[in-house]
């Protein structure tokens, strides 16, 4: 599962990218991310020049490639899947090192993997040089529903204290022997989750009325001007607009 | 484990999209008709149990362990139209903030976990406290059924989106009978660890529970 603390997925050490406007970061992700996805497989210089266009991006943004690669492994298990479908692939078979693989299978995985990848060292960029307050404030900016952007920046101030709270839990029951082996022995884990709930319940509460005594009303309000130069949105534009031509013309050259 | 990149077709995609979108919206409305911003808060913070909850494995057989998906249970907490919208969040969280998930198969996962296994999951839940006795040990018992057919519900959602938009020549029949087969032992997992929550929850704060009421407790005498 995606383990870990969300402060750590921000790379500290100030580059360029972390001062363009993160409703701008935000929307040429999405839009790379799905030229990405729309690049037909069959063109595998597109890849290339996709990998090219995020490995620029990460320079030039001061985003060691080292850190991007140590993240790519919470991708580990969706390639272990890919790696099957050679396996049960239809169609024609090739014979390679004496094992028997559908070509459409290898099709198939060779897809994901590299849309998979692509896709990921985007986002991983993206958090990488956002803080998650301005990360959240792209999302309102975008007109994201002002609830769902609320319940969303409720969930990362608060997930490091429940990760924590829950971590805590954990030491206890292992300094008390507890080692599961047997279903059986989750019943434990279970009475931690529910423990868990009624505490972060019960904080959501706290959290509530010490914000009604702050004199909140309903809104967080924007400390900051939400002005975005138009050079920031020049950079998304042509990213997202190089990404899709790349995709425009894999089809063309297919 | 979420749907990746490249693995569905981008007109597939951008459907599931917009279905699930569409259920974002619809649950928003449902939400905000009786509750107010007192449960923002609530909800974030059910959010981000929700996402520590599914950071906890449990063995299943011989070395193997699997996590909690978590829908029926937030559903049995706190209610089907907030629980999708939590469990639309933690989706949109995992996938944008820790690349976790494709961005671009976001509302396939959505489509799958926050709204058919979340709204299959409270539908079987309701049919089975209909079927079976009062009292509290029995919303404990239809949690746990629910939460276990929910899993199947969202692995059949996952092969329907592959027979429409999958990009690998792989026989329907073969993904659907996979995902099941896997699902089934994946759902025994969900269903008795949503089963012992909810029943560790009963026992300390019965009124945090939304899918229980005291008027269900069997009338003696």
């Amino acid at each position: 599962m995606s383990g870990g603390h969300i402060h750590a997925l921000y790379r500290h050490g100030h580059g360029p990218l972390d001062d363009v406007a993160p409703q701008v970061k935000l929307a040429a992700t999405l839009l790379f991310v799905l030229a990405v996805v729309a690049t037909p497989r069959e063109a595998f210089w597109a890849f290339g020049v996709h990998a090219a266009m995020l490995v620029a991006i990460a320079i030039w943004a001061r985003v060691p490639l080292g850190f991007i690669g140590k993240r790519l492994i919470i991708e580990i298990p969706f390639l272990l899947f890919a790696v099957f479908l050679p396996f049960v692939g239809r169609g024609e078979h090739v014979e390679v090192i004496g094992l028997s693989l559908s070509v459409s299978g290898l099709w198939a995985a060779w897809n994901v993997i590299a849309k998979a990848t692509l896709g990921a060292m985007a986002s991983i960029l993206l958090a990488a040089t956002t803080q998650v307050p301005d990360l959240l404030k792209g999302f309102s900016r975008l007109r994201f529903p002002r609830v769902f952007v609320a319940i969303m920046s409720f969930m990362v101030r608060y997930l490091d204290v429940v990760i924590g709270e829950l971590g805590r839990m954990r030491v206890a029951l292992q300094s008390r022997a507890y080692k599961p082996r047997r279903i059986g022995h989750a019943r434990a884990l279970a009475s931690t989750a529910g423990v868990l709930f009624v505490r972060s319940y019960e904080r959501g509460e706290r959290v509530h009325l010490a914000m009604l005594s702050r004199g909140f009303t309903g809104t967080v309000p924007e400390m900051a001007s939400a002005a975005v130069p138009s050079a920031h949105w020049a950079i998304g534009a042509g990213v997202a607009a190089l990404a899709a031509a790349v995709a425009a013309l894999g089809w063309v050259l297919r | 484990m979420h749907i990746p990149d490249g693995f569905i077709n981008v007109p597939t995609s951008a459907g599931f999209g917009a279905m699930s979108a569409a259920w974002v919206w619809y649950s928003l409305r449902r939400v905000g008709e009786f509750l107010d911003d007192r449960r923002i808060p609530l909800a974030g913070l059910l959010a981000a149990f929700v996402f520590a909850a599914q950071m906890i494995n449990f063995p299943v057989a011989a070395g193997t362990s699997g996590h909690l998906i978590g829908g029926v249970l937030a559903a049995v907490l706190a209610g089907p139209w907030m629980a999708s919208l939590v469990l639309a969040v933690v989706l949109v969280v995992q996938g944008i903030f820790f690349a976790d998930g494709g961005l671009s198969a976001i509302g396939l996962n959505v489509f799958n976990l926050g709204l058919v296994a979340v709204v299959g999951g409270y539908g079987v839940f309701l049919l089975a406290r209909r079927v079976l006795p009062a009292g509290k040990p029995m919303v404990v018992i239809a949690a746990g059924i629910a939460a276990g057919v929910s899993v199947i519900l969202a692995a059949l959602s996952f092969t329907l989106q592959f027979a429409i938009g999958g990009e690998a020549d792989v026989a329907v029949g073969t993904v659907a009978a996979a995902m099941v087969g896997v699902h089934s032992l994946i759902g025994a997992g969900e269903g008795l660890i949503t089963a012992m929550v909810i029943s560790a929850i009963l026992s300390s704060r019965p009124d945090l529970v939304y899918g229980y009421t005291p008027a269900m407790e069997p009338t003696h005498g």
